[in-house]
């Protein structure tokens, strides 16, 4: 099922299918590694639920929840 | 042999401590030309050779995206330094070997440093080190920085490839669409030598279609006609992608080059002994340490016990530093004569070097603690909790240190406040930080409030101190919100930040780091604000009174003690030591003090400050002040609790302890003109306007530019008095 990124569970891990972003924003988020398939899992969110923690290539990330809308994940 | 070695690498890959290692305290640190990102430069030499290192700032890329990787870039390009040691976090392989790509496209010579290879075995990464080696074709030594293990194999190997080492820009593939194309701009750009004589042609090219701002505007300063053409071409290949996959050439170069790294590293090479995405024990810690419940409160304890570390151990080394200054102030006092040298001596120098040296301690215990957060990781949670709310003010979360450390709990203090923004990575928050920290409670502002509250609204004593705290908060993040929707406009910098995982800091390198700041603050600020000081001790001194007033007094003292007999005046001076005073010599010695004190105010009020104050007391009658808090409040640029002991001269009551209002506080009660409403307009303007010119001096050194400190006083300024003349003018239509 594919969904956007804000909408994924904590714990729940998928593959990102596409990063809508352009400009400096698009070019940081792919710099540091979210590429299209590339596995990632929600880590956590901050207390007030944003920003969120996501895991990908065995480092913790972290992204406002506007940022996060433009990634489009593969979930199990 | 001698050599410049560049040190490259992503945050957090332990580069640092690997430059401390090899450089040990032999270390310069300055700034890039007009930009205020830290340069750090050290030389490693054994037997045969000496290498100057340049410890480039870390970045994850090299695009333009932040200040760091524009530095890092240009750093490579102009000063051409023969190789790059690029060191590489084991345990996070993937995105470091993408910035180790770049610099391989840009054809440095590169040695990789594999570092932290401890952690990555703990974590079950395997990597077959010779094989990775020979498919990037670059020499690997694997190291671990925090305890010097493979310095010396990675140096021989430097040593070795600065003697032969000669290297070809590596020619990734980018995909049909964009290898056409960029084959054509290499061949367009190498005939018309298009900047080639600073970057590659192919690379200048990649970044034409990497949409590169900054490569982009140099091409047009260099040849308008052909960059239009080439900005042309990458138009249409970015239309033709976008309608058959949906994407841009920006993002196919980042998607291959991290397709080509994936691939690299499926050969085997690197074995993962347990899922990468799993949870490690830092990750365990930050389920307590960021939790919506506990995180929190154990945060609001950090930030407090950040503070209390600073303002209460600095206390011991600053009250040695007040004690000396003061002893060294009466010293002189007593050896040299009355009269300007001694005034400008006591008032200007030593005062002066006294205010530049009192803040040192302050600033080395705040860089400490903030070192020690940093380097330990939790300084990123502390943004990523808090950004929610900083954002909304368009700020950042990291701005929330610069906040507490200048008085967010009141009495901390703007020099360092402004120090720490340091750590805010993005131009635009780190700015409107910069400019809004100083309208936070410092320890200098409190006297002025203490007196105020003390003498007018003494039943709401601790109410009104809260009140006072909380307005200078809702100013602050509300000024930052204003700044940022007018003259530091613009989009908000991407969140997108690394958690790295928590380290045990160590401690060699916060102490270097410590220093640094420290000996920075000391010699770039310093003169500057001796400098300053003399120019106020100046326009509160000159012009001195004429000599028909200055001899009136004289007079005045000479007829009070002509009117004693002699054996009483003559006691005031040959005083026996242990002997008291008779009634008679001490109502003497009162009169000539109050008489020495009327001086004081007359000159004062001579004097140019003095001048000013009075000329002003027209526009600051509408927020209810008249010439002697003007004065006090320009003698309150200078350090805030001066505006006390200015109030205490301006009312004849010679020099006013801070800490010891109370007779400054009978006589401000009886004056018909105070009130409770004027001491609520003066407090106002009091938190808002212009910072101490200490604080001035070292935002204009943060930001880069004397405009944004001229700015901070003139906006600030303009802004307190805003808010002063509606307090007052509201409070006295509704008949306060």
């Amino acid at each position: 099922m594919r969904i956007n990124l804000r909408q994924m569970k904590i714990n729940q891990a998928g593959t990102i299918m596409a990063v809508k972003a352009e400009g400096p924003l698009g070019r940081r988020i792919r710099d540091m590694g979210m590429v299209p398939g590339a596995d990632i899992v929600i880590q956590g969110r901050a207390p007030l639920k944003d920003p969120v923690a996501i895991k990908v290539m065995g480092f913790t990330l972290t992204l406002r929840n506007n940022e996060a809308d433009y990634i489009d994940v593969e979930v199990k | 042999m001698e050599a410049i070695i560049a040190l490259a690498g992503n945050p957090n890959s332990g580069k640092t401590t690997l430059f401390n290692e090899l450089t040990g305290a032999r270390q310069h640190v300055g700034n890039y030309p007009g930009v205020t990102v830290e340069k750090k430069q050290g030389i490693y030499s054994d037997n045969e050779n000496k290498f100057y290192i340049v410890d480039l700032p870390g970045t994850y890329s090299l695009t333009a995206y932040s200040l760091e990787e524009v530095v890092t870039r240009d750093f490579l390009i102009n000063e051409k330094p023969r190789m790059v040691v690029n060191i590489v976090d084991a345990s996070n392989l993937e995105r470091n070997l993408y910035l180790t790509l770049q610099f391989m496209e840009m054809g440095i010579p590169v040695c990789m440093a594999l570092n932290m290879v401890d952690v990555a075995k703990a974590r079950g990464i395997e990597i077959d080190i010779e094989k990775l080696s020979d498919v990037l074709g670059v020499p690997i030594i694997p190291t671990v920085a925090r305890n010097g293990k493979g310095k010396k194999e990675l140096m021989k190997m430097v040593a070795r490839m600065v003697d032969h080492e000669q290297s070809v820009p590596l020619k990734l593939s980018y995909g049909n669409d964009i290898d056409t194309v960029l084959i054509d701009l290499e061949k367009r750009i190498g005939a018309e030598k298009f900047l080639t004589d600073t970057y590659p042609a192919r690379w200048v090219a990649l970044k034409y279609l990497e949409k590169d701002d900054h490569v982009i505007k140099q091409g047009r300063g260099a040849s308008h006609v052909l960059s239009e053409k080439i900005e042309q071409i990458v138009k249409s290949v970015s239309d033709h992608l976008k309608e058959s996959l949906d994407t841009y050439p920006e993002a196919m170069i980042a998607d291959y080059r991290y397709g080509y790294i994936n691939a690299l590293l499926k050969k085997g090479i690197v074995k993962f002994h347990q899922d990468r995405n799993r949870f490690q024990t830092s990750d365990q810690i930050d389920q307590i340490v960021t939790n919506r419940f506990i995180g929190p409160v154990i945060m609001m304890a950090v930030l407090v016990g950040l503070y209390k570390f600073t303002f209460t151990y600095s206390e011991i080394p600053v009250f040695w530093l007040e004690n000396f200054f003061g002893w060294l102030g009466g010293f002189v006092d007593q050896h040299l004569s009355d009269g300007l040298l001694k005034s400008l001596v006591v008032s200007g120098i030593i005062d002066g070097v006294g205010g530049v040296l009192g803040f040192t301690p302050l600033i080395m215990f705040m860089f400490f603690g903030i070192a020690i957060l940093e380097d330990s990781g939790y300084l990123a949670r502390v943004a990523y909790m808090l950004d929610r709310i900083f954002r909304m003010f368009g700020l950042h979360g990291s701005s929330v240190m610069a906040f507490i450390v200048s008085g967010g709990i009141a009495g901390g203090c703007a020099v360092p406040g402004v120090m720490a923004a340091r750590t805010l990575k993005s131009p635009r928050e780190r700015l409107a930080t910069l400019l809004t920290v100083p309208f936070m409670n410092c320890g200098a502002k409190l006297p002025v409030f203490v007196l105020l509250v003390a003498t007018f609204f003494p039943e709401n004593e601790t109410m009104l101190m809260m009140t006072i705290t909380l307005i200078s908060w809702l100013g602050a993040l509300l000024a930052a919100k204003l700044l940022r929707l007018t003259i530091v406009k613009g989009e908000s910098t991407p969140f997108v930040m690394e958690l790295p995982p928590y380290r045990m800091p160590i401690i060699k390198g916060v102490l270097i780091h410590t220093w640094e700041r420290t000996w920075q603050y000391l010699k770039k600020a310093g003169t500057v604000i001796l400098g300053i000081s003399i120019l106020l001790w100046a326009m509160m001194t000159f012009p001195g009174l004429p000599k028909s007033a200055s001899l009136e007094f004289e007079q005045k003292r000479h007829a009070l003690i002509s009117e004693v007999p002699d054996t009483v005046s003559e006691m005031l001076t040959h005083v026996p030591e242990d002997a008291e005073m008779s009634k008679a010599a001490q109502s003497l010695n009162a009169a000539l003090m109050s008489i020495d004190a009327e001086e004081a105010e007359a000159g004062l009020r001579h004097s140019i400050a003095g001048r000013f104050g009075v000329t002003l007391e027209r526009f600051t009658a509408w927020a209810g002040f008249d010439w002697r808090t003007n004065i006090a409040l320009v003698g309150g640029f200078a350090a805030k609790e001066v505006i006390v002991s200015t109030l205490g001269t301006a009312y004849s009551l010679g020099d006013v302890d801070p800490e010891d209002v109370a007779s400054l506080s009978e006589t401000l009660r009886k004056d018909p003109s105070w009130r409770p409403l004027v001491a609520l307009s003066l407090i106002i303007f009091t938190i808002f306007y212009a910072p101490c010119f200490v604080a001035v001096v070292c935002i204009s050194r943060e930001s880069g530019s004397w405009r944004w400190g001229a700015f901070s006083m003139v906006f600030n300024t303009i802004l307190a008095f805003t808010l002063a003349v509606v307090v007052f003018q509201a409070g006295s239509f509704f008949g306060n």
